[in-house]
């Protein structure tokens, strides 16, 4: 599987010489322990979510609540290519990592010279890749460890990268295309394994997350979201769900027959990590296929959130927040590690924003529920989350009977939130100054219509039909809201005429940043909510606002490329199709605002 | 060269529409008049399915099931009510320029248009079921969604399924 010279020339130098294996292996401890070390310092961005607790904070400083109505472009870079841009850029010293859409560009730009380009990678992919890419030829961005850039391609080739010249050192097919696996999200590098998992929940694709050795690309453990326990690497009396032995046979006693063969569970979200509990965390997506009545149980462990050591791949604890899913409500959404304050105590906690519209609070060292609620009023399929502990169903939505989808060929409506979710891939971000949680939300409902579908590999595996619409009485399809994940309260709400896709940016300088979709980059104070500073891109922003420093100065970047689901949706405008005729096309069309695009933008204070 | 030479057939047609049709029409299989229907498929004059509505705004069966089918296999790609995304292009306005044959052709064996820039594949078909089985009553849908026959969303009262049509789907689909 090992491709590329240096690669072979690493191996033979092992088998000719032992002291330098030895050195080799010591080189490599240190070098991981740099990227721990490097995520400290803020002049760089070194990790796509900027640091292992996923908390997209920066204690840079210059860009103030006071002083952000000033900010300007400083330069821009185009990607060269029309799609969907999600993710964002890595500052590692004086290199800025650009990556694109299929076909996966990634340009290195000198932040010394102007950005001028030191190299660019363009890889030959098979075009038949791209129609299986369920909602756009997206790509979430690369990974930087121990002098190397890791890509997860779209072909599910994980490359690595030298940083220096874009040379390929190794590469590894991690999964099939031909049957609708694909690569959209970052890996991430702990110690000496980088961590990717695999996108296809719309072709049956059984979801996995995979350690690959960042020295060769070998692979070292594989755990799957539903199997036998030994396909998901789980322990029957040490794995644990809400405190509790999951027992033998867990997913399989979930699945009918061996639906669980095509039964999705993707895994195509942000990784986390917890140097001190030594965990890895990411969430499963949606069971395939999205008509319920096709596949009894409850599909463990799609929807679920994950806890692994990420030397051996095995769980500690996993906890499934939408068993037997009837919506789409992937799990996938970013892990963010944080210490709160709960009840007096500081407790380890990890916040996540489920696509099911229910920001949930655990404590991340034993998976124990403290907080789970709505974070957008509309949500109305669940009325709560059971938190009884005595209760059977503990942990369990409350299901509102109205909004199930169970019965095939029915359509079934006014569904809150869509299939989207109140919140899809666009990360949230934590300032540990204000102690909220920033996250951009989706504020769209829909009508759901399941049906039976055959299963062929490598062809879309669906099995539903949706449309979708505001909730009633909204004119308004997102929101960017501050959220207190100790209570489950939102503190301020800003509505955003679309859904807001693009990932937060939280500073020190007391301003907080989000992308539009119609291609603002907008600055609000992280107290309030108060728009500071807007400025129109070029195109759709679904990337994720990032920020560096460079020879003292303070930048704000963010890749503007409209498209994924939300070019795909929100296009042509929303209908409601239960207002009548006047209210038809009465909902915003993004394509009356912009058009495809792919440029880097990168702002900052005019020099004085 | 041929686009031309339908722009002029449309005019023609726009031309000699009876008076009973009040929207005007750019279809490229040109007048969408049914004529004919065998067990509730309707055809226009030159035998291309077509689709019938009725005054109350009911739609034919095949209409209904080419917005359903539609809805499940294309509209990832092609969007809402055929309108178009970031990702593919409008069949609303497809439809008023490409004729059945070019239709079937296009979903059966697919069209790429990949460049450093655009990355367009529109992927074959042929193969898939879910989709060859219901390839008339998606055209017949697209047809009436591009000659402003349907709306957007789900058409609100439709003719009931025909014998024939359970019987032809269950040959189709094994
Ligand atoms: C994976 C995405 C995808 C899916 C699914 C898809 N299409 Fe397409 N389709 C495209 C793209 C992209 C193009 C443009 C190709 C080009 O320009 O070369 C296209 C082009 C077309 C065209 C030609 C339009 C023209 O003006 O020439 C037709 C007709 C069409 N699609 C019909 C369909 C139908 C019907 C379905 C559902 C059965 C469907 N497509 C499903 C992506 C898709």
């Amino acid at each position: 599987m090992r491709r590329g010279s240096s690669g072979f020339w690493l191996a033979a130098a092992v088998m000719l010489s032992p002291v330098l294996l030895t050195t080799t292996a010591v080189a490599q401890t240190s070098a991981n322990g740099d990227l721990t070390k490097m995520q400290s310092n803020a002049s760089e961005w070194v990790m796509p979510t900027k640091s292992y607790d996923n908390q997209r904070y920066s204690t840079l400083d210059q860009i103030t609540a006071q002083n952000v109505g000033k900010l300007q472009v400083a330069w821009t870079f185009s990607t060269g290519v029309l799609r969907g841009h999600e993710g964002s850029p890595l500052v590692i010293g004086n290199i800025m990592y650009v990556h694109a859409p299929f076909p996966n560009t990634v340009y290195a730009l000198d932040l010394d010279h102007d950005g001028k380009i030191l190299w660019k990678y363009e890889p030959k992919q098979d075009p038949n890749v791209i129609p299986v890419m369920c909602c756009d030829t997206v790509n979430r961005g690369p990974a930087y460890a121990d002098g190397k850039i890791f890509l997860h391609q779209a072909d599910t080739t994980l490359v690595a990268l030298d940083a220096k010249t874009g040379k390929v050192d190794w590469s590894v097919k991690t999964d099939d295309p031909s049957k609708g696996a694909t690569g959209t999200s970052a890996p991430m590098v702990v110690k000496d394994k980088v961590y990717v998992g695999v996108s296809g929940g719309e072709f049956g694709v059984r979801g996995w997350v995979a350690a690959y050795s960042t020295k060769d690309g070998k692979e070292l453990w594989r755990a799957y979201s539903e199997g036998p326990d030994k396909d998901l690497l789980v322990d029957p009396q040490k794995t644990t769900s809400l405190g509790k032995p999951i027992g033998a046979d867990s997913s399989l006693k979930s699945w009918q027959g061996d639906q669980w063969k095509i039964g999705g569970g993707d895994t195509w979200g942000w990784l986390a990590y917890d140097p001190k509990a030594n965990l890895i965390y990411y969430g499963s997506g949606n069971p395939s296929t999205w008509n319920p009545s096709q596949r009894p149980g409850d599909n463990k462990w799609s929807m679920t959130i994950f806890a692994r050591d990420p030397d051996t791949g095995m769980a500690k604890w996993v906890y499934q927040m939408t068993p037997h899913d009837e919506w789409d409500y992937d799990g996938v959404n970013e892990m963010i590690l944080a210490d709160q304050e709960i009840g007096g105590k500081t407790v380890p906690t990890l916040v996540h924003f489920d696509r099911n519209g229910f920001g949930y609070t655990l404590n991340r060292e034993t998976g124990e529920l403290l907080v789970a609620e709505k974070y957008d009023p509309a949500v109305n399929w669940a009325t709560g989350i059971n938190m009884d502990k005595g209760s059977k169903d503990y942990g369990r939505p409350i299901l509102d009977k109205k909004y199930s989808t169970e019965t095939p060929d029915v359509n079934h409506q006014g569904i809150c939130p869509a299939a989207l979710g109140t919140k899809d891939e666009q990360p949230a971000a934590y300032s540990p100054d204000t102690k909220l949680f920033y996250v951009p939300t989706n504020h769209v409902c829909m009508d759901y219509e399941p049906f039976r579908v055959s299963y062929t590999a490598g062809q879309p595996y669906v099995g539903a039909t949706l449309s979708m619409y505001p909730p009633q009485g909204s004119q308004n399809m997102g929101n960017f809201i501050a959220w207190d994940a100790t209570t489950g309260k939102i503190k301020w709400s800003d509505p955003e005429a679309f859904s807001v896709w693009s990932g937060a940016l939280a500073t020190k300088g007391g301003v907080v940043f989000y992308g539009t979709l119609e291609g603002y980059l907008k600055a609000v104070d992280a107290k309030t909510g108060k728009e500071l500073y807007r400025f129109k891109t070029p195109s759709g922003i679904i990337g994720n606002v990032m920020t560096y420093e460079h020879n003292g100065q303070q930048y704000i970047a963010v890749l503007s490329g409209v498209g994924g689901w939300a070019g795909i949706g929100l296009a042509a405008g929303l209908t409601d199709p239960h207002a009548g005729l006047g209210a038809v096309g009465g909902y915003a069309a993004l394509n009356n605002y912009t058009a495809l695009g792919g440029t880097l933008t990168v702002f900052k204070l005019p020099s004085s | 060269m041929q686009r031309m030479s339908r722009a002029v057939a449309c005019v023609a047609i726009a031309l000699s529409l009876s008076a009973g049709i009040a929207y005007a029409i750019e279809d490229g299989a040109g007048d969408p008049t049914a004529v004919k229907s065998e067990d509730g498929k309707w055809q226009d004059k030159n035998g291309n399915p077509t689709f019938k509505i009725g005054d109350d705004g009911k739609v034919d069966w095949y209409t209904y099931v080419g917005f359903i089918r539609y809805s499940a296999n294309c509209l990832q790609c092609h969007g809402p009510d055929g309108l178009g995304s970031t990702y593919a292009p409008s069949l609303v306005d497809s439809l008023k320029h490409i004729d059945y044959t070019t239709f079937y052709a296009t979903v059966a064996g697919g069209k790429q248009n990949v460049s450093a820039a655009q990355n367009l594949v529109m992927p074959a078909e042929g193969a898939n079921k879910n989709v060859m089985c219901y390839i008339d009553a998606i055209y017949v849908y697209l047809r009436a969604r591009a000659d402003g026959a349907v709306g957007r969303g789900r058409p609100a009262k439709h003719d009931d399924k025909p014998e024939a049509y359970t019987k032809a789907e269950n040959e189709c689909m094994g």
